[in-house]
């Protein structure tokens, strides 16, 4: 037993990142949304460079179009072109998703690295609220939060990663207590480093590959909770939108047979989460260290 | 008739990066009531014979070649075959007793399992066949203890419960990987005793499998030694304990530490001590230190009252069983943990009284070693920014071309090649590893080395390198050094001075020849008493004294 795992890592040096990204490159599914992903994110950012649209003004002669070759997916009530809108739409929500995830990943990670370094009482305090935190359903915060005031995209986006650090706080600080009681955490101590020095320079790399796991996550979730929260007519406002809100406005249409209005930002929805989902449970395959060997 | 007979034995296992092969052309066989000890350092594919054996490989294994356990052939075989023969014809004790059993099953209950497995009987009647192995293996009170959690008994005690397991049905071979690897001196001994004892009734033929020279010549009546996959040596152990005739064999062998236990022939120079420095503040002193850990109840009181010095220059040894502290008192040496009472002068400094940077330039001259060499680097960091950390702690105003200098001339100083500096820890031998944490604890030249089992997760050859190192370097830099470690051999020839801890207090001290060859305490004896040595006839002499003092 020991012997198999003691003439493996021996054998061939290589770097970890390469076999890491040999294996990422292996999954097929987590490939397949990483290339979504980068779909969505040119056809949202590039895409109306090419095919450029007014998402500004209204234009009662064109509304509820069915799709045609002047507007490949249709016009919706006020007359703005679907695809374009698509695009437009698409721009928000991957902003805010993105922008929000990596927001709460951010306050997670440093959460979650104080509170399991410094252990103790302050470890105790800082891990209860992020359990009370975790009590309440973001989304009725959110909804309350929405309703009293009207948030732009930068208020949705701080509001959501406020709402969301505390899962990936509970997962680094789990990493956290691992990570501090490494021997080169302890050697450098013991030769008067400083904590942040243990945290920044061993604690937090260390766990990349945790954090950066999380985030994908949470990017995921993001885009999921501003579409609930725009469906609800509570997150940007017209004319601006996004795929959530799109649906919304949609809704009505449904029952008229008009599909063009519904389907188009659902499957968008549908894809970039899953894509997202996709890509994070291939890094996590990629990074765990003890499926090699 | 052999109860195992192995014969061209190859086994590969194909991994991410390619194919390894890990064992080529074995042959070898155990004949009833005999052991047969393999031998090798880490990597030599011993376990992986082991595993072959009980049919265990796992799946990315290819095997070939031929292996039978008393007539039934193992390569090819399917797993109702196996199963029926594990347990039954061929059992195995695992090196790590806490994990080789389940923890929320009762012993009793899980020996009575393995009864059932194989044998037509009734709960009850398991149950009392339990009790009785139980018995046999030497648990005391064996009825109330069979109802035990494997967390309520010690580390010895559940490597019992697992050979109870092992011959619940009076298997024909035992295979024994590492059996006492995981347990302390005075535990492997009783474990040792109950292998033979056990071996010698039934006629059992034992496989063990096993790095430590000392358990071969204490157990083995054959053995065989293993190199890079291949068995290079086989014989009686007289022969290859005593008259190696294999170059490798030869040098494990001058590698392994030697316990001196005999009156040294030339006493007077063995027994010169150290000359006392008298006057000369220590450079660490731990004075009257007691450390508890938790509160209440289940407080455990690690240290107690427990005082030692280090001066200029020496180097101390710390030695003591698992929970005996010594790792504990390192800790508080370093300024790890805080203890509950007493002092730690640094320096002749208190260091519980210093802070900011005034502590940090105290502990500038402190450098440190740790056990584990995997863990001992940031597998993240190359190898010249491990070595380099402590300059960027302490030497701030280094230019980075001074650094990675500095970086080169103590790694040329641990020898080890320039050219290592660009490496990544992952790419480095343990041997390698610990000579870069140990270059990294003398980057800032210090005046003070603790070294907490700095070999002992290292093979043989290995160990004596790193050591050798250590002690040359000491020769030349003048360090004192406060070495932690369970291997009194090491100890011994490493150590000027020897303190000697049991269950968190200080149980005696002096200069090593005289400590660790007439000791004072009887504690010390029996430790002494406990390690085998290399030597099966020396370790048979032992044996047999030790067996006449226990009557006496």
């Amino acid at each position: 037993m020991t012997a198999v795992l003691q003439t493996t890592p021996a054998l061939e040096p290589v770097p970890g990142y390469r076999l890491s990204l040999r294996r990422f490159a292996r999954n097929r599914l987590a490939l397949a949304g990483l290339v979504a992903v980068v779909l969505f994110l040119l056809f949202c950012f590039v895409g109306p460079l090419i095919y450029s649209t007014d998402q500004t003004h209204t234009d009662l002669t064109q509304v509820n179009l069915a799709p045609s070759g002047a507007h490949l997916l249709g016009t919706d009530a006020v007359g703005h072109d679907e695809l374009g809108r698509l695009m437009y739409g698409g721009k928000i929500s991957l902003l805010v998703g993105l922008a929000a995830g990596v927001l709460a990943t951010v306050i997670g990670t440093l959460w979650g690295a104080v509170a399991g370094y410094a252990g103790g009482w302050l470890d105790a305090v800082m891990m209860r609220i992020v359990d009370a935190g975790i009590a309440i359903p973001a989304l009725f915060i959110l909804l309350v939060v929405s309703a009293i005031t009207t948030p732009d995209t930068l208020g949705l986006i701080v509001i959501l990663g406020l709402v969301s650090w505390l899962v990936p706080s509970r997962l680094v600080r789990a990493e956290t207590l691992t990570l501090k009681s490494r021997d080169y955490v302890l050697t450098l101590r013991a030769i008067g480093g400083s904590h942040g020095r243990a945290i920044g320079r061993h604690i937090l790399p260390n766990s990349v590959s945790t954090i950066v796991v999380a985030a994908t996550f949470q990017v995921a979730d993001a885009i999921l909770l501003v579409a609930y929260v725009s469906y609800l007519g509570l997150g940007v406002q017209p004319p601006s939108t996004d795929w959530g809100g799109m649906l919304s406005a949609g809704l009505t249409a449904a029952y008229s047979g008009r599909w063009w209005l519904i389907v188009p930002p659902g499957l968008a929805i549908i894809l970039v989460v899953c894509a997202f989902n996709a890509i994070g449970d291939g890094l996590r395959d990629a990074f765990d260290v003890r499926g090699r060997g | 008739m052999s109860v195992l007979e192995i014969e061209d034995l190859g086994v590969t296992f194909s991994t991410e990066t390619g194919d390894v092969p890990a064992v080529r052309d074995v042959s070898l066989h155990v004949r009833p009531g005999e052991t047969l000890a393999l031998v090798g350092e880490s990597g030599s594919g011993k376990s992986t014979v082991a595993l072959a054996a009980m049919g265990l490989l796992p799946g990315n294994a290819r095997v070939s070649g031929r292996i039978s356990v008393d007539g039934t052939p193992i390569v090819g075989a399917d797993d109702r075959e196996l199963s029926g023969l594990r347990g039954r014809t061929v059992s195995m004790v695992f090196q790590e007793p806490a994990t080789a059993l389940d923890p929320l099953t009762r012993v009793g209950a899980q020996i009575a399992e393995v009864v059932r497995n194989h044998r037509q009987v009734s709960r009850a009647e398991a149950a009392r066949a339990a009790v009785d192995l139980l018995r046999r293996v030497g648990i005391p009170e064996p009825e109330h203890r069979a109802s035990a959690f494997p967390f309520q008994l010690s580390g010895g005690q559940r490597q019992r419960v697992v050979i109870a397991m092992a011959i619940a049905n009076s298997p024909g071979l035992l295979i024994a990987d590492e059996p006492t690897t995981a347990l302390d001196v005075t535990v492997q001994a009783e474990i040792l005793d109950l292998l033979r004892a056990l071996a010698a009734d039934s006629g059992t033929g034992v496989l063990l499998v096993t790095h430590n020279m000392g358990v071969v010549a204490d157990f083995a009546d054959r053995v065989a030694v293993m190199l890079e996959g291949e068995v290079v040596e086989t014989g009686t152990v007289e022969d290859v304990l005593l008259r190696p005739s294999h170059e490798y064999t030869r040098r494990l062998l001058a590698a392994v530490p030697r316990l001196a236990v005999d009156e040294p022939r030339g006493a007077g120079t063995a027994g010169e001590d150290p000359q006392e420095p008298e006057g000369s503040t220590s450079v660490v002193e731990l004075r009257d230190v007691s450390v508890h850990f938790g509160r209440g109840r289940r407080t455990v009181r690690a240290l107690q009252n427990v005082s030692l010095s280090v001066r200029p220059g020496e180097t101390v040894g710390l030695v003591g069983e698992s929970g005996s502290g010594k790792s504990t008192a390192a800790r508080v040496a370093l300024g790890l943990l805080r203890p509950d009472s007493g002092s730690v002068a640094l320096f002749g400094n208190d260091l519980g009284r210093t802070r900011g940077r005034a502590r940090r330039s105290l502990l500038s001259g402190v450098g440190v070693v740790l056990q584990d060499p995997v863990a001992s680097l940031d597998a993240r960091m190359s190898v010249a920014e491990c070595v380099a950390e402590p300059l960027r702690v302490h030497r701030r105003g280094m230019t980075a071309v001074q650094r990675r200098e500095r970086v080169a001339e103590v790694l040329e100083l641990v020898r080890l090649p320039r050219g290592l500096a660009g490496r990544g820890p992952r790419e480095l031998s343990g041997g390698q590893r610990q000579r870069v944490s140990l270059a990294r604890a003398l980057v800032l030249e210090p005046r003070l080395l603790v070294a907490d089992e700095p070999t002992s997760a290292l093979d043989v050859s290995v160990q004596r390198t790193v050591l050798e190192v250590i002690a040359e370097l000491q020769g030349e830099l003048g360090f004192a050094c406060l070495f932690v470690s369970h291997d009194l051999a090491v100890v011994q020839e490493f150590a000027q001075r020897v303190v000697v801890m049991r269950a968190g207090s200080v149980e005696e001290e002096g200069p090593t020849m005289t400590t660790l060859l007439r000791p004072e305490t009887e504690y010390t004896r029996r430790l002494i008493a406990a390690v085998p040595v290399p030597d099966p006839v020396l370790q048979r002499r032992r044996r047999v004294s030790l067996g006449l003092e226990a009557s006496a």
